[in-house]
């Protein structure tokens, strides 16, 4: 299929152009892989956000109050908004559009649901290719929306440059603040629901928590260590109230905060060259598994080695081996 | 499978009707046929409907009204997908639409109008065998 076209028309700011060729990435990996090349050079002008947290936390009403404001400064805006796809069915409902409704206007909002597909860690496969197509469809900022997460759904700190974890009153105490998991990719912690009994006592686990981490925090200004986003920045912690917008002042000025962070301190160039490096072994992973997987339903040397198996006279580490000989990767 | 095609379907509720129920039902029962459903809440003005089947790009649309404004607002919501070069994706419309109404919402490309007592199987059913793409 020839995607130009559509590729000039979203170059151009047509949104049916780009929502045709989110729907062309997500279905099919070839065309992604086409598109992309074709934007590619069109891309890095947009400020990545990645909202996160637990399901009812209210992600959607805090982006939807993210969007008002961000609308009446004059930026464009894309929203990408992943749920969860049933594992027994394949099927997704998609209702994060439900609470953002308010705020929208073709020029100057896009906003896209997007099913994970059966993918872990709280985005879709195609999220970082659907990223590229709103980067080059000209938003100033990409709001990322994460299915409701656990506590090990970390990818959107891979993707995003700034990482807003939602937390509400009266769920967890103290030892899940000091957990592993999101609680250590997070940049901005915001406790939602602010007019809730309890939100002062869950800002001050969390502040416990971070105070703990400064002690622990690295003094070295060693900007190539892999993980220097993180260990670099000490995380903030506010409160707000979604429904009526109320601080969302000072929410904003902790993100301006720590866009000015990554910036000044030269972190931002380690976070491209991480998310890149991360992306090409997700791309290589999925080609490699592909091939992988066509060779163990289709060769029959390799079947042979499995009725072996069977027969306990080859073991799996001992099949996976002649696999890599046979491909070619010793 | 390097192709991963689904279904998407976007439920919307036009007008000022707030009973969602069936929405709801119908959401659900796509989604466990396998489809990818979006579902918009109640209110939706006919601008709503078409700037969301522009940016999520849905393969069906289902209507739902209980309100008998579907005369005003399903030609409308029609014309401006036209205006926008959206001609494959199927509009459908189901709830309370009285058997008068239908040929008239017929010549305006709408399709389905399943009302109360329609099995969840006929309407998977019907979004699957009327697909335009």
């Amino acid at each position: 299929m020839d995607y130009s076209n559509f590729i000039s028309q979203l170059l151009n700011g047509n949104p049916r152009a780009a929502a045709r060729l989110i729907t062309f990435v997500e279905n099919d990996i070839e065309a992604a892989e086409e598109i992309v090349n074709s934007i590619y050079e069109h891309t890095g002008n947009a400020y990545i956000l990645g909202i996160t947290g637990a399901p009812g936390t209210g992600k959607s009403t805090f982006i939807s109050t993210l969007i008002k404001i961000y609308v009446e400064q004059g930026k464009k805006i894309g929203i990408i908004c992943v749920d969860p796809t049933s594992p027994l069915t394949g099927g997704a409902l998609l209702g994060d559009r439900i609470r953002m409704k308010q705020y929208f206007s073709l020029d100057n909002v896009f906003i896209r649901s997007m099913a994970n597909r059966g993918q872990l860690g709280g985005l879709a496969r195609a999220t970082e290719d659907v990223i590229k197509i709103l980067d080059a469809y000209g938003c100033d900022i990409i709001i990322i929306e994460t299915v409701g997460v656990g506590q090990s759904e970390v990818d959107i700190f891979k993707s995003a440059q700034t990482v807003v974890v939602l937390l509400v009153p009266g769920l967890g105490d103290d030892i899940q603040a000091i957990k592993s998991g999101i609680m250590e990719i997070t940049d901005i912690f915001v406790v939602n629901k602010m007019d809730l009994m309890g939100a002062d006592k869950k800002v001050a686990e969390i502040m416990q928590m971070l105070e703990f981490r400064k002690n622990y925090k690295y003094d070295s200004k060693d900007i190539s260590k892999k993980y220097a986003k993180i260990e670099l920045w000490t995380p903030e912690i506010t409160k707000v109230n979604s429904k009526i917008g109320e601080n969302f002042d000072e929410l904003l000025g902790l993100i301006d905060k720590h866009k000015g962070f990554l910036e000044e301190s030269g972190v931002i160039s380690n976070y491209m060259k991480n998310r890149i490096t991360n992306e090409t072994m997700q791309i290589l992973k999925h080609k490699l598994t592909q091939k992988i997987e066509d060779l163990l339903n289709s060769d029959e040397e390799i079947g042979r080695y499995i009725d072996q198996a069977i027969k306990k006279s080859l073991d799996p580490y001992s099949i996976a081996n002649l696999i890599i000989k046979i491909l070619g990767l010793e | 499978m390097s192709v991963d095609r689904k279904i998407k379907v976007l439920v919307c509720k036009p007008g000022l009707d707030g009973h969602d129920r069936g929405a709801k039902v119908l959401a659900r029962a796509l989604r466990d046929a396998g489809m990818e459903v979006i579902y918009t809440g109640i209110h939706q003005t006919p601008d709503d409907v078409v700037n969301t089947v522009i940016q999520e790009d849905p393969d069906a649309v289902m209507l739902s009204m209980l309100s008998g404004s579907h005369n005003a607002l399903c030609p409308l919501i029609m014309d401006k997908l036209k205006e926008h070069g959206i001609d494959d994706v199927l509009v459908a419309v189901g709830g309370i639409i009285p058997d008068e109404d239908k040929a008239f919402l017929g010549e305006h490309g709408l399709k389905g109008f399943h009302g109360p007592g329609t099995e969840l199987k006929t309407i998977v059913e019907f979004v699957k065998n009327n697909l335009k793409r």
